[in-house]
C-alpha cells in the first residue's frame, strides 16, 4: 500500500505510542493535518500560540514521563515555539517537535513563511533534523524518540519539507529498535566508584544528600527515599526535585540555594560531604562558587558527563542513571557502619530554629505566603502545581510540601514568564483524575493568556491562583534591594478585570480582596471540578521572597525577612560539629 | 594552553555548524579547524586547535562528546602525535630580502609551485611553528597572500583515535 509521508508521519507516531499532539496547522503542515484528521488514534489538542503547544506538551511530559509531542508550521509556526523549546531543553524535558518546512526545492530561497528551522533551533535542543526524503521518514521518528527520551532526555525537531509530506512509498515496517554509532548514552556506573563514594559517605562526618531533577526525571522517587533513610542524613532538594523526597519527611531540611531555608544553606555550608544526585550545581543553588561548601568533597551523580566537574570539581564522580546509581550505593552502604552524626543533626535543628520561612501577617492585607499555605490546605498537598515564574514560583517552591515527584511544574532553567497555565493544561490532560493549579502571578499570566480559549475547547479544568501584587514582584524586589528602589517599569499599570477576562473565555471568576474570603473561595474554586476557575487574589504589593542570598554572596550570606542585617556566621554557633 | 583534539563525526550536512556552534555559545575559543571526509565516506574528521586549562579541555571534550553526530574525541596533545599545517604564500620579494629564495625553499623543504614575472607561490607543510618561521624570514611587505589549512594531526605508533 502507498501512503504519502504525512500518512507515514502518522502512522509512526501512532505506533510509538502518541495519545496526545499539542498543535497549530499552517500552509507546510496541511498534508500533515490531513493525515491527522483521518484517523482517531491521536489526539490533537488546537493551542491558541505556538508557544503555548510547547509548554502544554512540556507540561504533559513532566506529570506523565512521557514524551510531549508538538505539530507547529514553518517559519513563525517554528519560531514561536522555540521558547518552549529551550525552556523543555534547559529542564532535560523528553519532547519531539515535528516542524513543516517549505518544500526542498524552495529551501534557501527566502520562500514564504521560510526559516532554518534546524539552525534556529541547534543551540536549544539535544538533537535536531531535517528529513529531505520520504524514505527517512520512518527511521528519523524512531531516532528523534529514542534521543529525547534516553540519556539525559531533552526535545528533538523534526523538520519536515512540504514536499516529503506530499510524496508517496510503500508503507515499510516501522523500526522497532535503532541503533547509532555515534549516540550511546552511559547507563552503567563504574563500581570502583562506587565503592569509594561508599567509603566516603560512611565516614562523613557532617554529610548532606543534595538532590536535583535527575532524581524526578530519572524515576529514583523510591529509591531517594530508600537511601535517605538507609543513612538518616539531612536531605536538600533544588527547585527542579521538588517531590522525589516527601518535603513533609523530618529529614528534609527544604530547598537550598538562593531563596532556599536557612537550614539547608547553612548545612551545605558546612558540610563535609555533599552527595549531589541528579543535580547540576547551577548558579542558583551555589551562589559564589568560590564561597560554596568550603569543607565539602564531592560526589556527583548525573548521567551526563558533562555536567560533572563544569562548575564544582567532583572528587568523586559518577557518570550514570540516579535510579540505578542509587540502587548500586543502597546495596553498598546496607550493612556498613556510618559515622555517628548525632551532633550534626543537633546543629541542623539549632537552624531550624531560626525558622526562615517565618513572616509577619499584616492586616488588611493577604500575604503572598498565606495563599500558598491555604492552597496546601484545601488541596490536602497533592495537587499538581504548575508556576510561571517570579515570586509566587518561589513562594510555591516553598510553602507547598511537595511529597511526590512530578506533582511541583516549574521552568526551573530558562525561567520562562507564560509557562505555567500552558503548562497546567498539558498536566491536565496527561492526569484528568487529578486536580491541577496553576500558581501565577498578574504579569506571567499575561504572557500566554490566549491558551484560556484552548482550555475550554478541550475541557481542561485548571485551578488558576492569581497573586495579584500589581509589580513585577521579582524584579521589584532586585530594585528595592540592589537599585535603591528605582523601581523601573516593574509596576504594571492597566491591568485588565481578571474576573471578567475569565468569564469572557468561558470559565469562572473569583475576586478575592480579603483574608477572610481565601479559604472559601479556593475551596470553591476546587469544587468545580469541571470548570477552570480564575481566583484574582490581590496581594500584598510589598512582600519580598526570604531567605535571599544576595548574587555574589555565600550560603552562610541570607538577607532573613524582618531583619535589616544579613545573619552572619558569627552570630550562629557553627562550631559545634 | 593549546591542544589539537581530533573529532570523529558522521558525515552529515550540518553536523560542522554543530562543532562550530557549540565553541561559540560556550565561549570556547578556536584557533583553527579542518575537516575532511576520511577514508569511510561516511565519517568525516576534524582537528581543532583550541586553548584554555585543564577544566576547559576537560569541558569541550564533554560537550563533544554528547553531540549526538560525534563518534569519537581524542586531545592529541595527550599523546604522542603527529601534526602537520600546510601553508601556500604568494610572494614579491623586495630588496629587503636579500638572500637566495631557492636556497630559502631548500632550508625549510618546501617547494615553489608556481612563478610569475613578479609573484613565487611556495608551499610548505610542517608544524605551526616551522611555518611562521618561514613568513618570519621575508619582509612582511612581500608577503602579498596567505592560505593555511590549519593544523591536522594524528597520534604516532600503532595507537588509532
Amino acid at each position: 500500500m502507498k501512503l504519502n509521508g504525512a500518512e507515514i508521519l502518522i502512522d509512526c507516531l501512532q505506533q510509538e505510542g502518541v495519545k496526545h499532539i499539542f498543535g497549530y496547522p499552517g500552509g507546510a503542515t496541511l498534508h500533515i493535518y490531513d493525515a491527522l484528521e483521518a484517523q482517531e488514534e491521536i489526539i490533537h489538542v488546537l493551542v491558541r500560540h505556538e508557544q503555548g503547544a510547547a509548554h502544554a506538551a512540556d507540561g504533559y511530559a513532566r506529570t506523565s514521563g512521557k514524551p510531549g509531542v508538538v505539530l507547529v508550521t514553518s517559519g513563525p509556526g517554528i519560531t514561536n515555539a522555540v521558547t518552549g523549546i529551550a525552556t523543555a531543553n534547559m529542564d532535560s524535558i523528553p519532547m519531539v517537535v515535528i516542524s513543516g518546512q517549505v518544500p526542498s526545492p524552495l529551501i534557501g530561497n527566502d520562500a514564504f513563511q521560510e526559516v532554518d528551522a534546524v539552525g534556529i533551533t541547534r543551540s536549544c535542543v539535544k538533537h535536531n533534523f531535517l528529513v529531505k526524503d520520504i524514505s527517512e521518514v520512518a527511521i528519523t521518528v524512531k531516532k528523534a524518540f529514542h534521543i529525547a527520551t534516553t540519556g539525559r532526555p531533552g526535545p528533538v525537531v523534526i523538520d519536515i519539507p512540504k514536499d516529503v509530506t506530499i510524496n508517496q512509498m510503500e508503507l515499510e515496517e516501522y523500526p522497532e529498535t535503532v541503533k547509532m554509532r555515534s549516540y550511546k548514552p552511559t547507563t552503567k556506573a563504574s563500581n570502583r566508584q562506587i565503592k569509594k563514594a561508599a567509603e566516603l559517605i560512611a565516614n562523613s562526618q557532617r554529610p548532606i544528600l543534595y538532590s536535583g531533577g535527575g532524581s524526578v526525571i530519572g524515576n529514583a522517587s523510591k529509591e531517594l527515599r530508600e537511601f535517605t533513610r538507609l543513612l538518616g542524613f539531612p536531605i536538600t532538594q533544588t527547585l527542579m526535585g521538588l517531590g522525589a523526597y516527601p518535603g513533609t519527611d523530618e529529614l528534609s531540611i527544604g530547598m537550598l540555594g538562593m531563596h532556599g531555608t536557612y537550614e539547608a544553606n547553612m548545612a551545605m555550608h558546612d558540610s563535609d560531604c555533599v552527595v549531589a544526585i541528579g543535580a547540576r550545581f547551577d548558579d542558583r543553588i551555589t551562589g559564589n562558587l568560590a564561597k560554596f561548601c568550603p569543607s565539602a568533597k564531592f560526589i556527583h551523580i548525573d548521567i551526563d558527563p558533562s555536567q560533572i566537574s563544569k562548575n564544582v570539581v567532583a572528587d568523586i564522580p559518577i557518570v550514570g542513571q540516579t535510579k540505578q546509581v542509587l540502587q548500586a550505593l543502597i546495596e553498598e552502604l546496607k550493612d556498613e557502619k556510618l559515622a555517628d552524626i548525632s551532633k550534626w543533626w543537633s546543629q541542623i535543628n539549632t537552624w531550624r530554629e531560626v525558622d526562615s520561612l517565618a513572616y509577619r501577617k499584616k492586616s488588611g492585607v493577604i500575604k503572598p505566603q498565606t495563599v500558598i499555605e491555604v492552597l496546601y490546605e484545601v488541596t490536602k498537598g497533592e495537587a499538581i502545581v504548575t508556576s510561571d515564574v517570579g515570586q509566587h514560583q518561589m513562594w510555591a517552591a516553598q510553602y507547598y510540601l511537595f511529597d511526590e515527584p512530578r506533582r511541583w511544574i516549574n521552568s526551573g532553567g530558562l525561567g520562562t514568564m507564560g509557562f505555567g497555565l500552558p503548562a497546567a493544561m498539558g498536566a491536565k490532560i496527561a492526569m484528568p483524575d487529578k486536580d491541577v493549579v496553576c500558581v501565577t502571578g498578574e504579569g506571567s499570566i499575561q504572557m500566554m493568556l490566549q491558551e484560556l480559549s484552548t482550555m475550554l475547547q478541550y475541557k481542561t479544568p485548571v485551578k488558576i491562583v492569581n497573586l495579584n501584587n500589581r509589580y513585577l514582584g521579582m524584579v521589584r524586589q532586585w530594585q528595592e534591594f540592589f537599585y535603591e528602589k528605582r523601581y523601573a517599569m516593574s509596576y504594571m499599570d492597566a491591568l485588565p478585570d481578571f474576573v471578567k477576562l475569565a468569564e469572557s473565555y468561558g470559565h469562572l471568576g473569583i475576586l478575592v480582596e480579603n483574608e477572610a474570603d481565601l479559604k472559601p473561595a479556593l475551596v470553591e474554586a476546587l469544587k468545580q471540578k469541571d470548570r477552570t476557575v480564575f481566583v484574582d487574589i490581590i496581594t500584598d504589593p510589598n512582600e519580598n521572597v526570604f531567605p535571599m542570598i544576595p548574587a555574589g554572596g555565600a550560603h552562610c550570606d541570607m538577607l532573613l525577612a524582618g531583619r535589616d542585617d544579613m545573619i552572619s556566621k558569627d552570630e550562629t554557633d557553627f562550631n559545634a560539629v | 594552553m593549546r591542544h589539537i583534539i581530533s573529532v570523529v563525526l558522521e558525515n552529515e550536512t550540518g553536523a560542522l555548524s554543530r562543532v562550530s556552534g557549540l565553541f561559540s555559545q560556550r565561549g570556547f575559543n578556536i584557533e583553527s579547524l579542518t575537516v575532511a571526509q576520511t577514508n569511510d565516506p561516511s565519517l568525516s574528521r576534524m582537528t581543532i586547535v583550541s586553548s584554555g586549562d585543564d577544566r576547559v579541555l576537560e569541558q569541550i571534550v564533554k560537550q563533544l562528546n554528547k553531540l549526538i553526530e560525534v563518534v569519537k574525541v581524542s586531545d592529541l596533545t595527550s599523546q604522542d602525535h603527529i601534526e602537520r599545517d600546510l601553508m601556500l604564500v604568494k610572494i614579491s620579494p623586495t630588496k629587503k630580502d636579500n638572500f637566495d629564495l631557492k636556497q630559502l625553499v631548500d632550508v625549510f623543504s618546501c617547494k615553489i609551485v608556481d612563478v610569475t614575472d613578479k609573484t613565487y607561490t611556495i608551499e610548505i607543510s610542517g608544524k605551526t611553528k616551522k611555518i611562521n618561521a618561514f613568513l618570519d624570514a621575508f619582509d612582511p611587505a612581500s608577503i602579498l597572500e596567505v592560505s593555511r589549512t590549519g593544523v591536522t594531526g594524528i597520534s604516532r605508533g600503532k595507537k588509532l583515535i
